[in-house]
């Protein structure tokens, strides 16, 4: 019955962040460029959630009828639901945790990279030129980002000689593997903003290049199931980076665990607005290049020291 | 990455700038004596109306938006009989208040005139016209006018001399 009330308590808790960051991304923004943002309907403009989601309701719901109808309706499910299944292995506090996999870790980078079905379905079915390239750029950036995504995690994994991540939590009970993965937290972070594809790395959107990207053909609900996929996206890598990186619920014990956990996560979904706000989007070869060329070498670099040190360590 | 990184710091700090939003029904934008909003008929000192129906601001205007008819009374004064400015049409240029030789029309600062129906947005002369001299308090056209059409009699007006009999020829 317990496993029913955390699956239930996990599933209304991130849908209602999702839905919530509307509101926090244009406040945040707002702020960020000496505006207000919204702040009419309801307390602190609140209701502007409520608002929105009852408009994408209202919207017309178009299929296009050159569109390869049933994928398209299947493609914005995909994200939303590879994005919650990859909710299921974070811990959130000791005990509250959907599925305690011994390869959680795998079962995160698995399920983050189904994601990008959620594009290419989208985008092929659209059958519409913009779409299809926004698509096109979003697996190759994805095929690019999983890579050292998934190397730039093995060192946590070394380190906590574990894929459970209530175990990499525990592990770091004495020192944050932040501090002892500097060069693993960063690449883990970029990757995610790509794997996400939000602002800078939003090269399959691209709204000044290819209008909306493989999107663009959407409108009410899947569209906004693109939109709430994005948050949960954005959501889940913030819970990740949190949980492999920043000591997950540990903390000082004047708040409980969850508080600190979510705590934690609210500051990494800010940092991922903020670098929205500042950082214009690079080119779509530069992306590319930036990820083989620069990333990719620096993170088996950081594998490979990390390895040694390791080994030299146990000898 | 240096640039990046103080990039995003300069973006932060723009948490704590002083926002340039002007929250609008509460707060308002101071507007100059001079904006061009909303046009008004002013009225004489006398509370006659100032508009002799001349028709320089119909053809002033660019987008042809006012419409007027000019008449007259028993006295001789000048008057029109319908006043019309289609404010869906009007593009706030002022040339109507430029063109006007009798200061009648007048661009006020007011720029709350939404309407729920286009057609209310036409307004007549009993719309326009309001009880106040606008810009140029204590202007009387008739007063410094050579007419006599009831404010003065002819000759008695600011700046003016009486007439000469022409039929005379002493000085």
């Amino acid at each position: 019955m317990q496993h029913v009330w955390i699956v239930l308590g996990v599933l209304f808790v991130f849908l209602n962040i999702a839905a919530g960051l509307i509101w926090v991304e244009r406040r945040l923004l707002a702020l960020w460029q000496d505006r207000l943002g919204p702040n009419r309907a309801g307390p602190l403009g609140l209701f502007i959630v409520l608002a929105d989601t009852l408009k994408l309701f209202f919207k017309e719901d178009w299929i296009p009828p050159f569109a390869d109808k049933w994928v398209f309706i299947l493609a914005p499910t995909v994200v939303v639901a590879s994005v919650l299944m990859g909710l299921a292995i974070i811990p959130f506090a000791p005990g509250i945790v959907v599925a305690d996999l011994n390869v959680g870790l795998m079962f995160f980078l698995a399920m983050s990279s189904l994601g990008v079905y959620s594009i290419v379905l989208g985008g092929w079915a659209s059958n519409n030129k913009y779409s299809l390239l926004g698509a096109l750029r979003g697996a190759s950036q994805m095929i690019a980002y999983e890579v050292f995504m998934g190397l730039s995690l093995m060192g946590v994994v070394m380190l906590s000689r574990s894929f459970n991540l209530t175990e990499i939590v525990a592990a770091q009970e004495k020192i944050w593997y932040v501090f002892l993965q500097p060069v693993g937290f960063i690449i883990f972070f970029i990757a995610g903003l790509a794997e996400t594809h939000r602002l800078p790395f939003d090269i399959p959107e691209a709204e000044s290049e290819l209008i909306a990207g493989f999107h663009a053909e959407y409108s009410g609900m899947k569209f906004g199931m693109f939109f709430i996929g994005e948050y949960l996206g954005i959501s889940l890598i913030s819970a990740m980076t949190v949980t492999l990186f920043f000591g997950g619920w540990l903390g000082p014990a004047f708040l409980p665990p969850v508080v600190w956990f979510f705590l934690k996560t609210f500051l990494f979904i800010g940092l991922f607005i903020l670098l929205r706000a500042s950082l214009p989007r690079p080119r779509y070869d530069q992306l590319m290049a930036y990820g083989w060329k620069l990333l990719l070498p620096l993170v088996l670099a950081n594998l490979l020291i990390t390895g040694a040190v390791a080994l030299w360590l146990k000898s | 990455m240096i640039s990046h990184l103080r990039t995003m710091w300069l973006v932060f700090v723009h948490l704590f700038h002083r926002k340039v939003t002007i929250q609008y029904p509460e707060q308002r934008v101071p507007l100059p004596p001079r904006w061009r909003g909303r046009i008004v008929l002013t009225k004489d000192p006398d509370g006659g109306e100032r508009c002799v129906g001349c028709y320089l601001c119909a053809a002033a205007c660019p987008v042809d938006c006012i419409a007027l008819q000019a008449t007259e009374n028993e006295e001789g004064r000048r008057y029109p009989e319908f006043f019309r400015i289609n404010f869906s049409r009007c593009i706030f240029c002022g040339y109507c208040e430029e063109a006007c030789p009798t200061y009648a029309i007048q661009l006020i600062p007011d720029f709350e005139m939404a309407e729920y129906k286009r057609q209310d947005l036409v307004y007549e002369k009993e719309d326009l016209l309001i009880d106040s001299q606008g810009k140029y308090p204590g202007y009387n056209f008739y007063n410094v006018a050579g007419l006599d059409a009831g404010v003065k009699e002819k000759g008695k007006g600011g700046n003016e001399e009486e007439p000469v009999d022409i039929k005379s020829l002493i000085p």
